[in-house]
């Protein structure tokens, strides 16, 4: 353990024990715990699984099992403004795949990728059921519907700095 | 009067809580907040067309609104009682604005049951729930009926399991509750993984007290204290509503120990999925409630008697929750006189694709595909042919015109080689690829499968190379014997149900678009100019003028030619980019 406790600053570490406390070490309650931890630190890197392995007392395999089952855990830290593109069927017939092209062309990134600078980063979902507003692009929480892919350039302006 | 403002995800996205927060300030400018009372609800429904700000007493249908609407609204409508013309929605076939949503042909084919509240009431107040007979058929049951008498009214109702299944949910309660053990489990499933389908989200978005309600009748039956509901992280407004009203129910002792004085007793906790797929079936969802990774495992025994921590564990999914009330209060025999001998009362659907109307509708079983398309669907976009509906999502298959007047129901739909599932339905039109479209799901299947079983790991990753190579014109007529031995093999030897659909979206497109795989393999041709690596772009001789900017713009070097000479494409170069065709301005560049 000594040699995780050096990875992660203190501070960090006693939020995530915290964490694992507040569902009582439970191992039945794994899922919910790396919710949270992905909440605290943005993904769940290999000694984040480790210190959650050894407080709800399981094996560092099974956590790591568990985070690489879920689509929604990543191990990989996002951009400062992640964009998510919908890959649902209703997006994708309304022409989600070109739009994506579009975001990979201009941000030179490919899907599951973050930019350089750290701005970007650039991923697909499945449905976010705004079938309406189809196709649909999600950065951070803002939801912008009916993206055409001249409209990426101006997507990824408003966030650049 | 009452002025109410979706607030669902679709909504939501295009700032109708600001649209809210404007009507409200404004109204108390004008004091008249005592007349006047703003509501956010819902979904409607109507998503192509929303933000929607719906009137009440008189129905009026505000479409597409934004906040700078708000003030015209409440000038003309609210002061002056003159409805805004311009916001009605336009009836596409007479061009003339319908004034009230009971006039709109989206609405007037639907027979909302589970969707009831949906749009109607704010889902964050319990009160406007118990005001439209919410808790009454709770309260029916703890004191007027037995648990017997209870499941044997579900049973008679004909009510069958809305996730997919379609297995009878009186006959699920009862197997359930004659598993003996100390404690058992109702579990809502609201793991809607299906891409295209959004019904459960607007339920616990607009309606989340009715899931609540049947949950706890559920438990009443089966003899079972604990809920929990298996609830997808993406979708947060849903999670939120769904804590708020159980906190509602728990403070009005609708939740919680000795219910309305009865003795029984009854609380719900929420569980997270982490995306993904295959948690959908019972047994992995169960696994995954536990902390496991989500994989199925074999039944029997099924969960109705081993489930959550090994107890007898009661599965429903939330449509199929949202009816039980309305059975309860308004009796069996009136949900069984609606829809098909077999397939009894309504269905939830969420229409989306190239259709005009792209909503959440609820229709009665039995109601023909051309009805759902082309009268309350509004037909397809932008003038096109209809081409196919596809349902049951990765695990369906697709309808085709010959189909459009079939009764749709469960064995129906099982016939004609798809099935319900959770109820999207996919529109497609005549520029969709029916190879790509088979492509696009089984790439879905392939991410998804969770890698338990060879059949489903393996086989399907073959399949989706199959059609790889067939979408890049270099199938073969044995590629396509391949696809449908495999896909047959898979079907009977997958472990869970998700290995045993996937292969349908291919057989299934196998079936009744024959000629188009045929296409790809033989003449090497898309027929709808999907397949990128299939299209061939061409400059015509007659409209080249020689202006040399398709070759200038060109990122390959594919385009040669003089100036002022007729240039020409490299096909064995070309990387089908489509920069020339967008570049040339004379018409000169097209795609055969």
């Amino acid at each position: 353990m000594a040699s995780i406790n050096i990875k992660l600053n203190i501070e960090k570490l006693g939020q995530l024990q915290a964490i694992c406390k507040e569902f009582n070490n439970d191992k039945g309650e794994l899922i919910n715990v790396l919710h949270k931890a992905q909440h605290l630190f943005g993904y769940l890197p290999a000694e984040v699984q480790e210190v959650i392995a050894h407080e709800l007392n399981t094996s560092a395999a099974h956590v790591y099992g568990v985070v690489t089952f879920y689509s929604f855990f990543t191990m990989t830290p996002k951009g400062e403004h992640p964009i998510s593109i919908c890959m649902g069927t209703a997006c994708y017939v309304r022409g989600a795949e070109k739009v994506l092209d579009e975001f990979k062309r201009i941000l030179k990134v490919k899907v599951g990728e973050t930019t350089p600078d750290g701005q970007f980063s650039l991923s697909c979902l499945r449905c976010v059921g705004a079938c309406g507003l189809a196709p649909v692009v999600l950065v951070g929480d803002k939801v912008f519907g009916r993206v055409a892919p001249d409209g990426v350039k101006d997507i990824i302006e408003e966030y650049s700095k | 009067m009452h002025l109410l403002v979706c607030g669902g995800t679709g909504c939501r996205a295009s700032e109708s809580e600001t649209i809210f927060h404007d009507l409200k300030t404004t109204i108390a400018s004008k004091g008249l907040e005592n007349e006047v009372q703003v509501i956010t609800t819902g979904c409607f429904g109507f998503c192509e067309k929303g933000p929607i700000v719906k009137v009440m007493p008189d129905n009026t249908f505000y479409t597409r609104v934004t906040p700078a609407d708000v003030t015209e609204i409440i000038e003309e409508h609210v002061i002056k009682g003159r409805k805004v013309t311009r916001l009605l929605y336009i009836n596409p076939e007479t061009q003339e604005s319908v004034s009230d949503s009971k006039h709109m042909g989206f609405y007037r084919k639907q027979i909302r049951i589970a969707l009831r509240n949906c749009g109607f009431i704010d889902p964050e107040n319990i009160d406007e729930y118990i005001g439209r007979d919410g808790y009454q058929a709770l309260g029916k049951c703890l004191t007027e009926m037995t648990p017997e008498q209870v499941i044997e009214m579900m049973k008679k109702s004909g009510l069958r399991g809305r996730g997919g299944g379609g297995f009878p949910a009186g006959l699920k309660w009862e197997i359930t509750r004659a598993s003996m053990a100390d404690q058992k489990y109702v579990v809502c499933n609201a793991d809607e993984g299906d891409p295209g389908a959004f019904m459960d989200r607007s339920i616990l978005e607009g309606d989340p007290h009715s899931v609540i309600e049947a949950m706890a009748i559920c438990g009443y039956c089966i003899d079972g204290s604990k809920g929990l509901v298996y609830i997808r992280a993406e979708y947060p407004l849903a999670i939120d509503r769904l804590k708020t009203a159980i906190g509602q129910a728990r403070e009005y002792g609708l939740l919680g120990d000795n219910i309305l004085g009865t003795g029984f007793s009854f609380d719900i906790e929420l569980r997270y999925g982490a995306g993904a797929f295959v948690c959908g079936e019972e047994t992995a969802l169960i696994h995954s409630m536990e902390g496991l990774r989500g994989e199925p495992t074999v039944k029997p025994p099924f969960p109705s008697v081993s489930g959550y921590l090994g107890k007898p564990t009661n599965v429903n999914n939330v449509e199929t929750f949202a009816n039980v009330p309305v059975i309860i209060n308004r009796g069996a025999e009136w949900f069984s006189s609606i829809g098909t001998e077999k397939s009894r009362g309504t269905k939830v659907f969420a229409l989306a694709g190239k259709i005009n109307n792209v909503g959440l509708i609820e229709v009665p079983m039995g109601i023909s595909l051309r009805e759902v398309i082309f009268e309350i669907g509004g037909g397809i976009k932008d003038g096109k042919k209809f081409k196919a509906v596809q349902t049951g999502g990765p695990s369906g298959g697709c309808l085709t015109a010959k189909h459009l007047d079939t009764p749709i129901d469960y064995d129906n739909l099982i016939a004609a080689g798809s099935m319900m599932g959770s109820g999207g339905m996919i529109v497609l039109d005549e520029d969709d690829c029916m190879v790509s479209i088979a492509k696009f799901y089984l790439d879905f299947t392939v991410e998804e499968s969770c890698g338990k079983c060879a059949p489903c790991r393996i086989g399907n990753k073959r399949l989706i190379e199959i059609l790889e190579k067939i979408c890049k014109g270099n199938g073969t007529m044995e590629d396509l014997d391949n696809l449908r031995n495999l896909g047959q093999v898979i079907k009977d030897t997958s472990l869970c149900g998700l290995g045993q659909t996937s292969p349908n979206p291919v057989l299934s497109t196998m079936d009744n678009f024959y000629h188009e795989y045929l296409a790809h393999v033989v003449d090497k041709k898309c027929p709808s100019g999907q397949c990128k690596a299939l299209l061939r772009y061409i400059i015509d001789a007659e409209n080249c003028v020689g202006c040399t900017a398709c070759a200038r713009i060109c990122p390959v070097n594919a385009i040669s030619g003089e100036r002022k000479g007729v240039h020409i494409v490299d096909q064995a170069v070309c990387i089908k980019c489509g920069a020339c065709l967008e570049k040339c301005k004379f018409n000169a560049v097209f795609i055969k």
